[in-house]
């Protein structure tokens, strides 16, 4: 960081934003200098995307005042923010699939500045070789990875001369080694003076490329730090309060007997863009949780579609529950012989939106609530009344619709309806995604309870921490095919991020192909 | 200042208030228009309203065309509630009409109390079949379940215009594109004295609880609204959703049909080309009106058959042309669209400018 | 067949293909923005009984076209505000366009019922019309029929080949991404679905204009649905859209060709031709659930709400 600029790049002052019901951004001001990388942390629903769309002219502020080097600017829309310079990689990429990477940069620039750039896939190029970032612009983006999106977007923010770049979450979809190569494109921007804005809720990536942090909390800034002078564990503290327990380590446990089991399972895609699976093949043993890791994207969604039987296609041979084969069977007779799904997709998969917590239950809870195809409402409605009990859910009754629930809430909800079937296998993806600190800890406690009581567990996850939390044995997927299994304590981030990374599918393909011949 | 703000929750009063405020801005659109037109707006909602239910004959005609339509309706609003679009009511409807009549006039010499039942049940299957076909077309081959159905309306006038100036015209018509008249053994049996209100109607009101009892008490309602509400969700919960695709089709395809040949052997009493006057497409209207409630729409069949009664009388009275009463319908459901949106949203009065 | 009759035929399918070739060119170009309007039909019939009223009023056919496509503007705007801004169900709002058009037209046209009126007279272009067969099939033609030529090229160009094109893609393919770039999401639909609106409205003229120059009610039988048909057919794309509107004026002249075959048929059940054939056509290109979901644009039907970007 160069320390001679005297006037900031960004003020934030008193930006204030009201959505109904909640109050996203409560009088927040921040100050950032040329060349900065400034952190801004805090749970989901702290206030962070609010805070940045309000910067990038998307979402407008009710109050408050926007300064750009000394200047106020009133920034109406995301076009006006890109002119002063300021560019930004959304959390869920704005990418066009169908279009190529050219025309996806393209439709983000004025003609002026097309004009001044001259042939745009030249500069593309130029750039992508400058910064390392191995974009080629003729391609299409759903051919492309997470990872190479990001670049994607990354590189639609320095086509147009960058002085500020922000960047919602960027590491979330991002293997070890990818997040190690963003880092190193930051650090040039920097040294060059663009000032970066950095969300995470990852702390030692904060404390380690980020020199100052404001923390958030309920919409209010509640404390500002220079990260390499605290620890992640202070860091934490600032972000939940004090009150809010942590998760400790805890025990990992054997496996017993064989229950459920994946053999050689190799499917097409049937969505365009979609992952093929490729001779995935593992099982789960009673009393135990399998983990798996893997970037968004690589084959999870699918895996799960079928485990489950959303994705009706006859697999007969290749799933089998207590030694029988399942894959033939349709996904309310897998829910019926003892399987249980946590879908990643809360509201609208998970629970009906616009349907009661009652009515929500029976969606996947029908044992002895059904008499002769009539629905006893009162059982039902006294059942949920338990479930919102036993796990503290926050709502005003069984007769809430799913949707006014928050999401750790509706999770629970979700959580509780599922292990209240006492299923013999659990499938569970991304249980603790964009959920608070403590319903992430109620949950994870549910779920160890469940597997203590002999369930087998497969956990599905993109958080790598907490797969090593909670996992008993580990895999990682990349591209659709599955790594080799293998005990938590006997493995470490390093080995599971080139997993993630693909490193595996070399040996898979010659091990198979020498079998074949 | 005015500002439209999003609820939390949605409004449960704006739900059973927004069917009202549709009818009664219909009703203020419809005296602007008789006024432009240089009509008394007074006179004519007299007439398009008041006088359909001004005697015991006109309520019984009122009946006569409530029945079709809400039988109908009742079957379009499961389907909707499944989020099957099914446009082809119209369609079934016809089919129903020709395969019942058929039936009718094999037993045209017949005296069994069987020919009755016999011939409702043809009605009935040649519904059932009408909507069979766009269903398993949807099902294995993934067309467009709203375009099929369109098609098959029009493929179904043009087969019954074909039937009544081929195969079922009556010899003796003198070349009329009409059937013979049914006998009395394949009629449906009048409820009154002089009032051509026939059981119809209450098949119709049945059909009604039966659709409502099935959506609120039974698991299989369950599912179908899942299923229409968040397919994910069905899915993910094991629900079958062909076999809700063709609960819900032939449960109103069955409906329809007996609509159709309600008619021909109930008011008309003889195949004729124009058996409907556009009931299939006006149920759509009224499950909506209805809020895709079987019960709801029972209030609103009631409401349609007086507005198609009051066209009628509108057209011998004043001279204002028939086609006022299906204008009417579409602008009702726009106002109907635009007030649910106050449902999930409310205005907002604030005294503070903005800055 | 001689060769006389087969380029009658071939005549005769270019102008029955034409009113559904525009406004199926209309439905596309709002279905890329991912608007799906199945009020066609309806505005079809307001262009066609509006067309007719105006040209028979003041005896200019022309006017009659300008006025048709306002009144298809018109109708697409009471769509567009319902769906676009308060979020309407558009499905429903749809037929709601289709029964209010139907009726509507009904309503106002039923005192010019069977009257007919002098509408456009086919150009022979020079040199063009002389080319051997070809010539008398496409180039002795009537002005709108020229004009159709003309805008599925033009079309094909923005689509394909500029900016407003790309915008137009990327909206009906993710509003939400649109948005968040800074692409105006609902004035790019609104101005999609007026087009679509516009050109409903030709079309309906030309029915009431050029192909049978009178009204009757309903007179457009079905054809902004089988317009719909069409562009499912069509794939989107722009150009295969002449072909399959050409391919369906053919089917529903299918008379003409089995006459000329010297067939007997009943007409009523040949006029059961192009419906049959709309439902065919749509059972081979959709079987392909695959193919179809790329093709279509991803947010077809879908609604957008930039409140909800929270």
């Amino acid at each position: 960081m160069k320390k001679q600029h005297l006037v900031s790049r960004l003020e934030l002052v008193k930006l204030t934003k009201q959505y109904p019901g909640c109050l996203a951004n409560d009088n927040i001001s921040i100050t950032l200098m040329p060349g900065e990388i400034h952190a801004l942390l805090g749970e989901n629903g702290a206030g962070k995307s609010t805070l940045v769309k309000s910067i990038y002219g998307v979402v407008s502020p009710d109050a408050g005042a926007i300064i750009w080097d000394g200047k106020e600017v009133d920034i109406k829309s995301p076009s006006i923010a890109r002119d002063l310079g300021i560019g930004m990689v959304f959390q869920h990429f704005s990418l066009f699939e169908t279009l190529t990477i050219s025309e996806n940069i393209e439709l983000c620039l004025s003609k002026t500045q097309l004009h001044q750039i001259g042939d745009l896939a030249t500069r593309i190029t130029e750039l992508s070789e400058e910064y390392g970032l191995n974009v080629n612009p003729t391609r299409y983006v759903h051919s492309l990875s997470i990872g190479e999106r990001q670049r994607v977007e990354i590189m639609r923010c320095l086509v147009q001369s960058v002085k500020l770049l922000i960047l919602d979450e960027p590491t979330s979809v991002l293997t070890p080694q990818e997040v190690a190569g963003l880092f190193e494109v930051l650090r040039t921007l920097s040294e060059e003076g663009c000032s970066i804005l950095f969300i995470s809720h990852k702390l030692h990536e904060v404390t380690e490329i980020c020199h100052k942090a404001t923390i958030l909390r309920g919409g209010k800034v509640v404390d500002t730090c220079v990260p390499n002078e605290e620890t992640p564990a202070s860091i934490a503290k600032m972000m939940v309060g004090d009150l809010a327990e942590q998760d400790a380590g805890y025990v990992k446990r054997e496996g017993q007997e064989r229950i459920f089991e994946v053999d050689n399972l190799s499917l097409p895609s049937k969505q365009p863009f979609g992952t093929a699976l490729k001779n995935i093949q593992f099982d789960l043993k009673a009393g135990e949780i399998l983990g798996i890791a893997g970037v968004a994207g690589n084959g999870q969604d699918e895996l799960m579609a079928v485990i489950s039987g959303e994705d009706e296609r006859n697999v007969k041979n290749q799933l089998s529950l207590n030694g029988a084969p399942i894959g033939h069977l349709h996904a309310g007779e897998r829910r019926k012989r003892g399987m249980a799904y946590v879908p990643e997709e809360r509201l609208g998969r998970g629970a009906v939106p616009d349907m009661s917590l009652s009515e929500n239950t029976l969606l996947t809870h029908s044992d002895g609530f059904i008499k002769k195809g009539l629905v006893d409402w009162q059982s039902i409605k006294d059942y949920t009344a338990s479930i919102i009990k036993k796990y503290k859910i926050k709502c005003h009754g069984e007769f809430s619709e799913a949707k006014s629930l928050s999401g750790g809430n509706l999770q629970k909800f979700i959580m509780g309806r599922e292990i209240g079937q006492n299923p013999s296998v659990l499938i569970c993806a991304h249980p603790t995604w964009g959920v608070d600190v403590g319903a992430a800890l109620a949950i994870h406690q549910a779920l160890l309870e469940l597997r203590d009581q002999g369930a087998a567990i497969l956990l599905i996850s993109e958080d790598i921490d907490e797969l090593f939390l909670l996992a008993d044995r580990m895999a990682a997927v990349c591209d659709g095919y599955l790594s080799p299994v293998v005990k938590t304590d006997s493995t470490n981030i390093d080995q599971i991020g080139q997993w993630m990374a693909g490193t595996f599918i070399d040996t898979i393909n010659q091990s198979t192909q020498g079998a074949g011949a | 200042m005015i500002r439209i703000q999003a609820r939390t929750e949605p409004s449960s009063l704006m739900k059973v208030l927004s069917p009202v405020l549709a009818i009664v801005l219909t009703l203020i659109f419809g005296s602007i228009l008789f006024t432009a037109i240089g009509k008394s707006p007074s006179q004519a909602l007299h007439v398009l309203l008041i006088a359909p239910l001004a005697d015991s004959y006109n309520i019984g005609e009122m009946f006569v065309k409530m029945a079709p339509l809400l039988l109908c309706a009742v079957g379009l609003s499961l389907c909707y509630r499944a989020n099957m679009w099914n446009i082809g009511a119209e369609g079934q409807l016809l089919a129903g009409a020709l395969g019942g009549s058929a039936m009718a006039l094999y037993f045209i010499d017949s005296d069994s109390v069987f020919a009755l039942p016999i011939t409702l049940l043809a009605g009935m299957v040649s519904g059932m079949l009408w909507s069979a076909i766009p269903t398993f077309l949807k099902l294995h081959f993934n067309s467009n379940l709203i375009l099929t159905t369109i098609m098959f309306n029009y493929i179904a006038l043009y087969l019954l215009i074909w039937a009544v100036h081929g195969p079922l015209r009556d010899p003796d018509g003198y070349g009329f594109p009409e059937s013979a008249m049914f006998s009395d053994a394949t009629m449906l049996p009048t409820l009154f004295e002089s009032s051509r209100t026939h059981l119809g109607i209450v098949f119709a009101v049945l059909a009604g609880v039966v659709g409502w009892f099935i959506l609120s008490k039974t698991h299989l309602g369950f599912q179908i609204r899942v299923f229409g509400a968040d397919e994910p969700a069905a899915r993910y919960a094991g629900f079958s959703g062909k076999k809700l695709s063709w609960f819900v089709m032939l449960f109103a395809g069955a409906l329809a049909g007996l609509a159709g040949i309600g008619e021909t052997s109930g008011p008309i009493g003889q195949l004729v080309p124009n058996v409907s006057p556009g009931y299939g497409y006006s149920a759509i209207i009224v499950a909506y009106l209805g809020r895709l409630h079987p019960i709801g729409a029972i209030l609103a069949a009631a409401f349609m058959a007086v507005l198609y009664m009051g066209g009628d009388l509108a057209q011998i009275e004043m001279g204002i042309p028939v086609a006022v009463v299906s204008m009417f319908q579409g602008v009702l459901l726009f106002f109907l669209l635009a007030c649910d949106f106050f449902i999930n949203n409310r205005l907002s009065f604030t005294n503070q400018a903005t800055n | 067949m001689d060769s006389d009759l087969i380029i009658q035929i071939l005549f005769a399918a270019i102008k029955t293909g034409t009113p559904l070739l525009f406004i199926a060119l209309g439905e596309v170009i709002c279905e890329k923005s991912g608007v799906l309007n199945l009020g066609q039909e309806g505005m079809m019939l307001m262009g066609a009984v509006v067309g007719f009223l105006a040209a028979y009023t003041t005896g200019n056919a022309g006017l009659g076209v300008i006025a048709a496509m306002l009144m298809g503007s018109i109708m697409s705007l009471i769509f567009a505000f319902l769906v676009l801004h308060l979020g309407a169900n558009q499905v429903a709002t749809g037929l709601a366009l289709t029964i209010f058009g139907t009726g509507l037209s009904a309503f106002i046209g039923s005192g010019v019922v069977g009257q007919t009126l002098q509408g456009f007279q086919p150009i022979a272009i020079p040199l063009l019309s002389d080319i051997p067969y070809l010539g008398r099939i496409l180039f002795q033609h009537d002005i709108l029929v020229y004009t159709s030529f003309v805008m599925t090229f033009v079309l094909m160009f923005v689509v394909n080949k500029t900016r407003i094109g790309l915008t137009l893609k990327a909206v009906g393919e993710n509003p939400h991404a649109a948005n968040a770039i800074g692409i105006k999401v609902l004035r790019v639909r609104y101005l999609a679905v007026m087009f679509g609106g516009v050109m409903a409205g030709i079309s309906g003229a030309y029915m009431s204009l050029v192909y049978t120059p009178m009204w009757v009610e309903n007179m457009t039988a079905g054809r902004g649905w089988i317009a719909l048909a069409l562009v499912v057919f069509a794939s989107w794309r722009v150009g295969r859209i002449m072909l399959g509107a050409y391919l369906f004026g053919l089917a529903s002249i299918m008379h003409l060709v089995l006459q000329g075959l010297g067939w007997s048929i009943s007409p009523n059940l040949l006029a059961m031709l192009p419906y049959v054939a709309t439902v065919v056509v749509m059972v081979i290109i959709s079987a392909d659930k695959f193919k179809e979901k790329l093709l279509s644009p991803r947010s077809l039907g879908k609604p957008f709400d930039p409140r909800q970007m929270a």
